[in-house]
């Protein structure tokens, strides 16, 4: 009996012990249980290498693992290994949501001070609202300096990305954001033209529903967010929709009203099951022919792509959302540099090679964007690519909501209760009360 | 013996729980731990001041009653069917009770094929099945009714999978009721239906309190089946999934610890009168 309580405590000192020692080599990441958002592409299937224990190993964390993007992702390491034979390149992607799992999985090792070499994240306020307040991450303007990427990125984007005057994140990507969907051949059938403002839409809108046609395909709810940055933009001009994101627009005005008005109009010709399909779902509506237009991102280039349609007059058009002509409302992927990096020097090395021409070129035909740099090698891009990189750099720009350039995830996802909670009761002035109390709470209106 | 478990599980649960109640009143939002005393200012915000957390409490409610409401309905009714000694009553249980072994993500997934909403020429499922029997009438937007009765749909896969739980808990609660007493009811004259109403029903109050308290905690903390459903959109939203949203994507922490307390309360509010009464039972025996 004794000997078997002895046992017992040593067992139980032994799981404490286990439990609060800091890990002090690199590990595999675990899955997080509950992986949820199970009608993401990304989903698909959890990718982890073993690490090797060596002080080579660069452990890089992302959340690349379906499809285009993983594959882009292995193109740009054999860039790192040609140029960096001496290291290791260790993948730690963690699957699931766009990130969401995986940002959960790098806060807890954030938390243990035991961050990996560098991690992805949406270059802007998404890194510099969680990740820069809190000090853990390194400024990376000696690096901007050293590669001279002042003057291949666009001036407009290094404020983005920068704060109170340092650079923070390497941009590998871009994606725009306001892009309207649909198949030139399906609009000649339904007899109308793209729209070109929102009231121009409401006109070819009330056609198409007359012919049985939603006029507007919509998803789930970060879709809608999506929308509505996109409505924001088109309703007003560039310089106020920046001012929405650093405090000098008042999200009471009547800007910001007008463009709740037209979202309400909006909804009314989108699909009644919007809240129950994927993006790409939604996407899919158009291609079948039951929806006319579709708002979403240039990654559904890549969809349309893989559904056997091509960028032209018999596949798959597109043009800026109504009201944003001339404007590129941007996202992007990022590498940033943590605090304590392991292997710090390896992880600059890495950064080098997401900043640089070659690995740029290696990744985004295969992801299917467009290079942050703009001297990207024109002969590895498709038609949809080649508008876009023409328009990234004559265009003006403006950072995305959804997809975390303008706004910290803390404001975001107050905006994002707002929309949910606007989706049920179609109240325009709470929600324009709320993303008052929204910008005061966690924006930039404190 | 106990000592070492007793040490495990005051650090693993209750040092936890001082540690969240803690958390839930400080102001750490953001990735770096701030433990400043900030009272019950988290817990005011949400009860008073928060739309969001009002629509979860509204949407519990509705869930709790229909998958309560039906899950010792139909559980009790499975339970007499069985009672009456049907010919392969082994087999019936079994089918009844299997559903159970499946976690709640696969029934999540299964039901969102199965409750496709979609109209038109896209329309699948169930749906799909009953314009097919041309049972137009019964073609409906399931879980996307509109709020809050669409998270009354929600309880449907949860019904499946726990209804042959309930049963299985009443039909032990009638095995155990000694045949003497429907025996003496029959003899004076009782019909079945009287037996069962009279007799059995009073008898299995025990029984039903079980599966009203287990059910309980369970529709309470309810967040993997509504996330494989229909993923995170505010019309299905509840206490669980908002507290992973603004612990994880907000860095709210001080929110999604006040929502855990919340939780807790609100199972202990169930469960620990429950206990009292269970021991106190014990000891009159």
């Amino acid at each position: 009996m004794k000997t078997l309580r002895m046992l017992a405590v040593a067992v139980s000192l032994l799981l404490l012990a286990g439990a609060c020692g800091q890990p002090d080599e690199i590990e595999p990441v675990e899955p997080p249980e509950d992986a949820p958002a199970l009608d993401d592409p990304e989903a698909a299937e959890y990718d982890v290498f073993e690490a090797p224990a060596e002080e080579e190993a660069v452990e890089v964390f992302t959340w690349w693992t379906a499809g285009g993007e993983a594959e882009g992702l292995e193109a740009m390491v054999e860039v790192f290994a040609d140029r960096y034979p001496e290291y290791t390149f260790v993948n730690a992607a963690v699957a699931g949501g766009a990130g969401t799992a995986a940002r959960a999985v790098l806060a807890s090792r954030l938390a243990a001070e035991d961050p990996p070499s560098s991690w992805q994240g949406h270059a802007g306020q998404e890194l510099i609202g969680t990740y820069v307040v809190a000090g853990q991450l390194e400024p990376l303007n000696f690096l901007f300096e050293e590669e001279g990427w002042l003057e291949v990125f666009p001036d407009a984007i290094i404020p983005q990305i920068s704060h109170e005057g340092n650079i923070y994140s390497v941009p590998v990507n871009i994606h725009r954001a306001n892009i309207l969907w649909y198949l030139p051949e399906q609009l000649d059938e339904f007899g109308v033209d793209v729209p070109t403002t929102w009231d121009e839409f409401f006109t070819v809108a009330d056609e198409l529903e007359a012919q049985g046609v939603i006029p507007l395909a919509l998803g789930e709810q970060w879709t809608l967010m999506h929308l509505f940055e996109t409505v924001l933009l088109g309703t007003m001009d560039v310089s106020t929709y920046d001012g929405l994101w650093d405090g000098s627009t008042d999200w009471g005005g009547p800007e910001v009203a007008e463009a709740i008005e037209v979202l309400d109009r909006v909804l009314d010709y989108t699909n009644p099951d919007a809240p129950t399909l994927s993006w790409d779902q939604a996407t899919q509506l158009v291609i079948d022919g039951e929806a006319a237009f579709n708002i979403m991102g240039d990654w559904a280039a890549g969809y349309f792509g893989a559904q056997g349609l091509e960028p032209s007059a018999g596949g798959y058009g597109w043009a800026p959302v109504p009201g944003t002509d001339g404007v590129f409302q941007w996202l992007s992927d990022s590498f940033a540099l943590p605090v304590n990096a392991h292997n710090r020097e390896g992880a600059i090395a890495w950064l080098r090679v997401a900043g640089s021409r070659e690995g740029q070129d290696a990744f985004n035909p295969i992801k299917g964007s467009i290079p942050a740099r703009m001297d990207g090698d024109r002969s590895l891009y498709d038609d949809y690519l080649l508008s876009a990189m023409d328009d990234w750099e004559s265009d003006e720009l403006a950072g995305s909501l959804a997809h975390g350039t303008v706004a910290s995830d803390a404001f975001k996802a107050e905006i994002d209760t707002a929309l949910g909670l606007f989706l049920a009761d179609r109240d325009g002035d709470t929600l324009q009360d709320e993303l008052v109390n929204a910008c005061e709470a966690a924006g930039p209106c404190e | 013996m106990v000592a070492p478990s007793a040490i495990l599980i005051g650090i693993f649960v209750y040092g936890f729980i001082a540690w969240s109640l803690r958390v839930s009143m400080s102001d750490w939002q953001g990735l770096i731990p701030s433990y400043n005393f900030t009272g019950l200012d988290n817990f005011a915000h949400l009860l008073f001041n928060d739309r969001r957390f009002r629509v979860d409490i509204r949407n519990t409610a509705v869930f709790s009653v229909a998958f309560l409401g039906g899950a010792t309905t139909l559980g009790l009714l499975l339970a007499i069917m069985l009672d009456r000694k049907l010919p392969a009553e082994t087999f019936f249980r079994n089918v009844f009770l299997f559903p159970m072994a499946v976690s709640f993500i696969v029934t999540g997934v299964a039901w969102r094929w199965l409750m496709n909403p979609a109209l038109g020429v896209r329309v699948s499922g169930l749906n799909l099945l009953f314009e097919r029997l041309g049972l137009d009438f019964l073609i409906n937007q399931w879980h996307m009714t509109s709020p809050p009765w669409g998270m009354a749909f929600v309880a449907i896969p949860a019904l499946w999978q726990m209804s042959g739980f309930a049963m299985a808990i009443f039909l032990a609660g009638m095995r155990s009721i000694p045949e003497e007493l429907r025996e003496a009811a029959r003899v004076d004259g009782a019909s079945e239906l009287q037996v069962y109403r009279r007799v059995i029903l009073p008898l299995l109050r025990p029984a039903a309190l079980s599966v009203v308290i287990i059910l309980g905690h369970i529709s309470l903390k309810i967040f993997d089946l509504i996330i494989a459903l229909s993923g995170r959109q505010l019309a299905l939203d509840v206490p669980a999934i908002y507290m992973w949203t603004t612990t994880f994507d907000a860095n709210n922490f001080n929110r999604g610890a006040a929502i855990g307390i919340l939780l807790l309360l609100s199972v202990a509010v169930l469960v620990v009168p429950y206990l009292w009464y269970a021991r106190r039972q014990e000891a009159e025996l």
